[in-house]
C-alpha cells in the first residue's frame, strides 16, 4: 500500500486564523495515504476540518506544517491534475452549461473542434443533452451539480476532490447522483477523495472511510468499506447495514463532542 | 408598445399645458415661448447646422471622457479589490474626492488644458471615474472564493482568473456605476460648456440665452434632455442583454 500511494498526507497541522478572534487548530497531525484509483471518504462532524484537508490537497490553502505529496511531489498551488467539485456547484453563472464545461478544456489548450466534441460527450454522460445552452440560474440543483461534475471530469484529472457534492440536493436527487457517481467512477477509475457527513453515503461510495474527530480534526479510524456496490438491494444487504452501523457509532461520539463544544 | 406609449402620456399633457400657458401669455413669452415655436427654432438650427456641429463636439467630449472613466475607473476598482497595496494607496484618495462637487473643478481643468475639448474631457473623466471605480471595487470584492478556486484548478493562471472570474463577477455593480457616470457626464458637460467654451450644447444655451433668443435656447435645452433620456434607455437595454445570465 505505502509503495503505491498516490497521495501522501504526512503529519499535517493547520491553523485557522479568523479575521477577528483567536486562531483555532483545525487539523492536528493528520496523516493519510491514498492509493491510485482508490475512493476514500472523509467523514466527520461539521467543523472537524475535513473540507480544510480537501482544500489543502487541492492546493487552495498553503500547507504550513507537515507535507502533502501527490505522486511524490509537494503540492504547490491548484492544478488540473486535481479536479474539484464543491457543495454549491461553483459554476460560472455567466456561462452556459456548455460554456462551463468548455472552460477547463480551453485552459488546457485543447483545439476547438476537439473540445466542442468532448464537451458534448460529457454533457451526454451526465444526462444533460438538451440543456447545453441553459445558464446555471435556469437549472435545478441536481442539474447544476451534474454540470459541475461534467466540467471537472472533462479535463480528466487524476484525482477528483469532492466537497460534500450532494449536500445541497434533496434526498431523492442525492440518491440518484450517488449511484450515478459510482457508475461513472467504475467506468473511468480515478482517485477520489470525498468529503461528507452522511455515513450511509460514505459507506456506499468509498473503498475506505476515514472517520475524523471533532475539532481539532484528527483521523480517528479508517473503516474498510470495499465490497460489491452493484447489488441492487445494497441498502438492505446485511454487510452494508453492519458497516453503516459500525461507522455511525464511531462518528456519533465525535458529533456529540462537537455539539458540546459549540454550546 | 401601446403600454409604453401610455406611460409617456403625462409628457404629452405637459407639452399641451406648456403650449396653452404660453399662447395665452399667462407668463411672459420671453420666459416661456410656446412649444411649437421652440420646435420650429430647433428645426431651423438643425437645418443651418448649428445644432449638429455643436452637438457633435459635445457628444465627442462626453463620449471620450466617459470612455476613459470606464476604462481607467474599472481597472482601478478591480485592482483595488484584488491587490491590497493598491487599495491602501488609492482608497483614501477616492474617499476624499468622492463627495467633492466635480463642477468645482471646472476652472481648474481650464487652467490646465485651456478652453477647448481637453478641459471638458478631463473634467468628465474625473467626475465619472469614481462611480465606476466604486462599482468595480464592490463588484470585484464580491467574487466568490469557490469560483476563483474552480478557475485555478482548471488551469487558469492568476491573471487569467482575474479576467475570467473577477471581471465578470464585478460586472453587475460596475455597470450600475457606469449608469451613474453616464448621467453625471451630461451634467458636467453642459455646466462646463456654459461657463467656458466656444462650442457645444452648453455654449449654445448660454449664447442664445444671452442674446434673448429664447426659442432657440429652449430648443437646445430640450435636445439635451432628450439625448440624456435616450442614452439612459439605450444603456439599460445594453446592460439587460449583457446580464441576461442572471435570471
Amino acid at each position: 500500500m505505502a509503495a503505491a500511494a498516490q497521495i501522501v498526507i504526512d503529519r499535517v497541522n493547520h491553523l485557522y486564523r479568523p479575521p477577528r478572534g483567536r486562531e483555532v487548530l483545525a487539523l492536528d497531525q493528520v496523516s493519510l495515504e491514498v492509493a491510485n484509483r482508490e475512493f476514500v471518504a472523509l467523514l466527520g462532524p461539521s467543523g472537524c476540518g475535513k473540507s480544510t484537508l480537501l482544500y489543502l490537497i487541492g492546493g487552495f490553502l498553503p500547507v504550513e506544517t507537515g507535507a502533502i505529496l501527490i505522486d511524490g511531489q509537494n503540492v504547490a498551488g491548484p492544478g488540473p491534475d486535481r479536479g474539484i467539485v464543491f457543495q454549491h456547484f461553483a459554476l460560472f453563472p455567466w456561462k452556459t452549461v456548455r460554456g462551463n464545461i468548455l472552460y477547463g478544456l480551453e485552459r488546457q489548450g485543447m483545439p476547438k473542434e476537439e473540445r466542442e466534441k468532448r464537451a458534448m460527450d460529457f454533457i451526454e454522460l451526465v444526462g444533460l443533452a438538451g440543456f447545453e445552452d441553459s445558464y446555471p440560474s435556469q437549472l435545478s440543483g441536481g442539474m447544476k451539480q451534474r454540470t459541475a461534475i461534467a466540467r471537472t471530469l472533462a479535463i480528466d484529472p487524476k484525482i477528483l476532490l469532492m466537497d460534500e457534492p450532494f449536500g445541497a440536493l434533496d434526498a431523492q436527487t442525492r440518491g440518484l447522483m450517488q449511484s450515478e457517481l459510482l457508475r461513472i467512477w467504475q467506468r473511468t477509475p480515478k482517485t477520489v477523495i470525498f468529503v461528507t457527513h452522511d455515513v450511509q453515503e460514505a459507506v456506499y461510495l468509498a473503498d475506505r472511510v476515514a472517520v475524523m474527530s471533532a475539532r481539532p480534526g484528527r483521523i480517528k479510524t479508517i473503516v474498510d468499506t470495499k465490497f460489491d456496490k452493484n447489488d441492487p438491494d445494497i441498502f438492505k444487504n446485511k454487510f452494508f447495514v453492519e458497516k453503516v452501523d459500525e461507522t455511525w457509532n464511531l462518528v456519533k461520539e465525535e458529533a456529540i463532542k462537537a455539539q458540546g463544544k459549540r454550546s | 408598445m401601446k403600454q409604453s406609449l401610455l406611460r409617456y402620456l403625462p409628457l404629452l399633457l405637459l407639452a399641451i399645458a406648456w403650449e396653452i400657458v404660453a399662447r395665452f401669455e399667462l407668463v411672459s413669452t420671453s420666459a416661456l415661448p410656446p412649444l411649437t415655436e421652440v420646435i420650429s427654432a430647433g428645426v431651423a438650427m438643425v437645418k443651418d447646422g448649428e445644432l449638429i456641429s455643436n452637438g457633435t463636439s459635445s457628444l465627442y467630449r462626453a463620449g471620450a471622457g466617459l470612455a476613459l472613466a470606464i476604462l481607467i475607473g474599472g481597472t482601478v476598482g478591480i485592482a483595488m479589490a484584488w491587490w491590497k497595496p493598491v487599495n491602501v494607496l488609492v482608497a483614501p484618495i477616492v474617499e476624499i474626492f468622492y463627495p467633492l462637487p466635480k463642477s468645482a473643478l471646472i476652472p481648474v481643468t481650464v487652467i490646465w488644458l485651456g478652453f477647448g475639448d481637453g478641459s471638458k474631457i478631463l473634467l468628465i473623466f474625473l467626475g465619472c471615474m469614481l462611480p465606476v471605480t466604486i462599482g468595480a471595487f464592490n463588484g470585484a470584492r464580491s467574487s466568490e472564493q469557490v469560483l476563483v478556486w474552480s478557475a485555478r484548478s482548471m488551469g487558469a493562471s492568476r491573471l487569467r482568473m482575474l479576467w475570467d472570474v473577477v471581471v465578470p463577477s464585478a460586472m453587475p455593480e460596475l455597470l450600475n456605476g457606469v449608469r451613474t457616470a453616464l448621467a453625471l457626464s451630461f451634467i458636467l458637460l453642459v455646466s462646463s460648456e456654459l461657463i467656458v467654451a466656444q462650442k457645444g450644447f452648453g455654449y449654445l444655451i448660454g449664447f442664445t440665452g444671452a442674446n434673448g433668443n429664447y426659442d432657440a435656447m429652449y430648443a437646445v435645452v430640450l435636445t439635451v434632455a432628450f439625448l440624456g433620456f435616450a442614452a439612459d434607455r439605450i444603456y439599460l437595454q445594453i446592460t439587460r442583454r449583457a446580464l441576461a445570465w442572471r435570471d
